[in-house]
């Protein structure tokens, strides 16, 4: 399992330093580039209710980073 | 239960310490483009209205960049709360309180990659919080792909308004890994890995489990919940975002956790974005929750002590919840006012209703035999205002 695992992250990290042709051209990333394709444009506002949803769930993580305390109750 | 943690946390270090040394490496390797957050300031006041509970206050962002590849952020963030929930009024007395949270942040750029460092304190009256991060991002692959991966550790301390000789410690140690891929000129996904390991006191001083009692003539009685002293948890997340034909765009994700305590949770959600004319932004998104209880988690437990580990937080309950989410952004000053580059003011409401199917209202007046009480269920409503400056 950890061969493999560190295989593959070797093997991805030696692809890494290739001179990938990027296949999205620079000039083609005007829609990327639109405010409407951030999924964090505010980030205040959406590590708000990133908050809201840890202080009411029992999941947590892999979301937008968050600072501590309670919000218990 | 505890050599497998540590199987878990030997291999996520190693993984961890594996793909530093490769960023490290590509950092040496590589030059061009990476770009700092933009300048900006926020003031945002916040409003949560659900279950009896009532938490509103501001959060003021600073960020700003200087010599040339360094970029800090100051964030002020208040909760004022005032509680009458459930547990509150069937165990205590309703309460109010005030949560402060302080965050700085420093970036720092080089070639394509960029280092964040961070230290977050939450005060108050009976809880601690100091969060610090490190995180490391690397842009790859003809700038396709951006890869980050962050460790940040918490610090807690817990006290107890109504026994002051209590004090107690929780530590948090989180690492994880996110990646940002283009697909095509119109498709962008995003995936996040992140493990987090508790250990400490991570229950409530407050908050009670009730079990059968025949001796008194409600039927039942409280007792103090108990908890592991560690919770090791794992959460994966993907998201795409689509921009269609016409200028809009439509996004989803799905996220999978699950614990060490038994709780497994699904977060399904989905948006849809439009522009009108120049200026306005219009969201509408839906999401849904779900999740099965903790393993010690139980409405009403048969006896005094009826197990070692102990909880009636309905938050380790099994439930669902729905969530619809409006929101609406306008921008002004696009061509500059002043220092101003541009602006946004935006509104955002958000109705959540949550649906617990094995925590039970005991405020209900209706006759019901002890554990045989209506399912309790809740509603609350989110603002969000804000106004955004770029400079």
């Amino acid at each position: 399992m950890m061969q493999r695992v560190v295989f593959t992250v070797v093997v991805l990290g030696l692809l890494s330093a290739c001179s990938v042709e990027p296949w999205v051209k620079p000039y083609e990333r005007a829609h990327l580039a639109d405010p409407i394709m951030n999924p964090d444009r505010d980030p205040v506002s959406s590590a708000y209710l990133n908050h809201v949803h840890d202080a009411r769930e029992g999941a947590k993580g892999a979301g937008l980073a968050s600072g501590g305390g309670c919000g218990c109750n | 239960m505890q050599v497998w943690h540590r199987v878990v946390a030997v291999v996520v270090t190693r993984i961890f310490l594996g793909l530093s040394l490769l960023l490290v490496w590509q950092f040496v390797q590589t030059a061009a483009a990476a770009v700092l957050p933009e300048d900006r300031a926020d003031v945002m006041y916040h409003s949560y209205n659900g279950g009896g509970v009532e938490v509103t206050g501001p959060s003021i962002l600073l960020r700003k960049s200087f010599a040339k590849n360094f970029s800090g952020s100051y964030n002020y963030y208040v909760d004022n709360v005032s509680s009458a929930s459930i547990d509150v009024l069937s165990q205590a007395s309703p309460y109010t309180e005030v949560r402060k949270e302080n965050s700085v942040n420093l970036d720092y750029l080089h070639d394509k990659t960029v280092m964040s460092a961070g230290f977050t304190a939450s005060r108050e009256n009976d809880y601690d919080a100091n969060t610090s991060f490190f995180s490391l991002t690397q842009n790859m692959f003809g700038d396709l792909t951006t890869v980050t991966l962050g460790y940040s550790r918490g610090s807690n301390i817990v006290k107890n308004n109504n026994d002051p000789s209590f004090e107690a410690t929780a530590d948090m140690r989180s690492y994880r890994l996110s990646l940002s891929q283009v697909l095509t000129k119109d498709l962008l996904l995003g995936f996040a890995y992140e493990a987090i390991a508790d250990e400490g006191y991570l229950n409530n001083p407050y908050r009670s489990v009730r079990y059968v009692d025949s001796s008194v003539p409600a039927g039942y009685a409280w007792q103090p919940e108990v908890y592991p002293q560690t919770r090791t948890s794992n959460a994966a997340a993907i998201r795409l975002n689509y921009y269609l034909p016409y200028r809009a765009s439509v996004y989803g994700g799905y996220r999978y956790f699950d614990d060490t305590w038994g709780i497994g949770a699904n977060t399904y959600s989905i948006g849809y974005i439009q522009p009108y004319g120049s200026n306005w932004l219009f969201d509408i998104n839906y999401r849904y929750y779900n999740q099965n209880n903790a393993d010690f988690y139980s409405d009403l437990f048969p006896y005094y002590d009826a197990q070692n580990f102990l909880a009636r937080d309905k938050e380790l309950s099994t439930y669902s919840s729905h969530q619809l989410g409006i929101g609406v952004t306008y921008m002004f000053a696009k061509n500059g006012f002043g220092f101003i580059k541009s602006g946004s003011a935006n509104f955002y409401y958000n109705y959540m209703y949550f649906n617990y199917e094995d925590f039970r209202n005991v405020l209900d007046s209706t006759p019901a035999t002890v554990g045989d009480e209506p399912l309790y269920t809740m509603s609350a409503n989110v603002l969000r205002m804000f106004v955004s400056l770029w400079f």
